[in-house]
């Protein structure tokens, strides 16, 4: 006991500045303060995911029009079906809880997603399986379609949504959920006036040409989105990541199938 | 309270406040300052961050080893604004979304840095507390009094709520686009600054040298 006080008294008296206080004051502070972070973070996780997901519904009415201020988001949102869609076959599979399934997630499993060799979007590895949202009249007929999008933009991904006509082809809305474009210029992507563009454009022509494009000057006036002034790269960006979802390797063969009722 | 605790905690708005005379924290100032609802949340982010880290800082003043005392003072303060950060995320998901990184980056304003080398390494807990509040306190006035010019006529609203009808909603109001833009804070700012020392002289900095006239020479 008196040896342990020794080494206490002695411990004590050290300077400050000395090099054991000054490595025993490192640690114990860098311990001190991991645990408070690490405490906060995995206790405040749950409501951070809660309202994530609410966040996530609120996006999909948004680009469905359905949202206004003040609504119920997850009552409304159950007007909503989510659905996996296989998409290498393009028709929908039940392998997934619709409800559990992470598309994110899904991208990381080489079990359940391919490495893209022709990456216009810059995603690096695809998902074969997506949850899509069905919009549903109220006897039951197809009124829109929701698919999640994501690509590379200047500084970060953008996630988000866009909403289509029962048709497969004429575009309702286009939305972003999350991305980290530069405040001003890039992250107008959430203007509304010009998200306004996207109504009513239509993704392929008649011939079922992918058509549409985001651009600074118009050549096809139904498939035509103004690209964002001083944001060139992140409209370049939103430009490729449409495209690439649009095209062969991302829904085209479920909007085909889903027109011919063989989803 | 003492008188000079209340000193501590009034200096700042004013007489001694960290962005108009110190010129510090300008950057988060432009960053957040284009709507109050965010404003105000990043006011309060600071106030408990200047405020707690010069608490536990002044607590550890006489252990903290000179050699590593800057390294010490930054895990305080970013264990700090982690811990914000993640309660903001949590209780309000919305402006957590707007403030994005600025939260972040509260490690790295000049302020709270400021108040815990200069002020909380020499004095007591409690008064470095009062200190470090107060000088969160004149941060936040100035947020807010640029927040309220540029959210009242870049978009004609206060905390969100319609003030001046705007055009695109069919009123009379035609926004100025500017104001919505980082750099209309720096106008704002210096016009503050400006005001303040047009009123209050004695922060007029010295002349560092005299242009000399011919007839001098």
């Amino acid at each position: 006991m008196s040896k342990l006080n020794n080494i206490l008294t002695k411990f004590k008296n050290m300077p400050v500045d000395g090099m054991t206080k000054t490595l025993f004051v490192a640690i114990t502070l860098c311990l001190v303060c991991s645990m408070v972070v690490s405490f906060a973070a995995v206790n405040l996780k749950e409501v951070q995911e809660v309202n994530k997901a609410i966040d996530k519904q609120k996006n999909i009415l948004q680009v469905a029009g359905l949202y206004y201020e003040g609504i119920d988001v997850e009552k409304s949102f159950s007007s909503f079906e989510p659905i996996v869609v296989d998409l290498n076959q393009g028709k929908f599979t039940n392998r997934f809880d619709p409800l559990t399934f992470d598309d994110k997630k899904a991208a990381q499993d080489p079990q359940l997603s391919i490495s893209l060799k022709e990456d216009p979007a810059s995603i690096g590895r695809r998902t074969n399986f997506a949850t899509v949202y069905l919009l549903k009249k109220e006897d039951g007929s197809l009124d829109k379609v929701i698919l999640p999008i994501h690509g590379y933009g200047l500084w970060s991904t953008l996630y988000g949504f866009i909403a289509l006509e029962k048709n497969g082809n004429d575009i309702f809305g286009l939305q972003f959920y999350q991305h980290a474009e530069t405040p001003g210029l890039g992250a107008e992507v959430d203007n509304p006036k010009w998200k306004a563009q996207w109504k009513g454009k239509k993704i392929n022509n008649d011939n079922g040409e992918l058509m549409i494009t985001v651009a600074k000057t118009q050549k096809y006036k139904d498939h035509h989105i103004d690209a964002l002034a001083g944001a060139t790269l992140t409209s370049n960006g939103v430009d490729n990541l449409v495209k690439f979802w649009m095209g062969e390797a991302g829904f085209k063969k479920f909007l085909t199938n889903l027109q011919n009722g063989a989803a | 309270m003492s008188q000079t605790r209340k000193q501590l905690l009034t200096d700042p708005l004013v007489d001694n406040n960290p962005i108009t005379l110190q010129v510090l924290g300008i950057c988060s100032a432009l960053a957040v300052t284009s709507s109050l609802n965010v404003a105000f949340v990043m006011s309060l982010a600071v106030i408990a961050v200047c405020g707690f880290s010069s608490l536990f800082i002044s607590f550890l003043r006489h252990y903290i080893p000179n050699s590593i005392r800057i390294i010490v003072q930054m895990v305080i303060i970013a264990s700090l604004v982690i811990l914000v950060d993640q309660i903001i995320k949590a209780y309000a998901y919305e402006i957590s979304k707007t403030l994005s990184v600025f939260v972040g980056l509260i490690i790295t304003n000049c302020i709270v840095m400021g108040r815990a080398e200069a002020f909380a390494m020499k004095n007591k807990p409690f008064e470095s507390f009062v200190d470090g509040v107060g000088n969160g306190l004149g941060y936040s006035l100035l947020l807010m009094s640029v927040g309220v010019v540029r959210e009242l006529f870049g978009s004609g609203s206060l905390f969100g709520i319609m003030i001046f009808e705007p055009v695109s909603n069919g009123g009379w109001y035609v926004p100025n686009g500017l104001l919505l833009l980082p750099p209309s804070a720096f106008f704002i700012i210096g016009f503050i600054i400006w005001g303040v020392r047009t009123w209050k002289k004695s922060q007029v900095e010295a002349r560092e040298y005299k242009i000399q006239t011919l007839e001098e020479h």
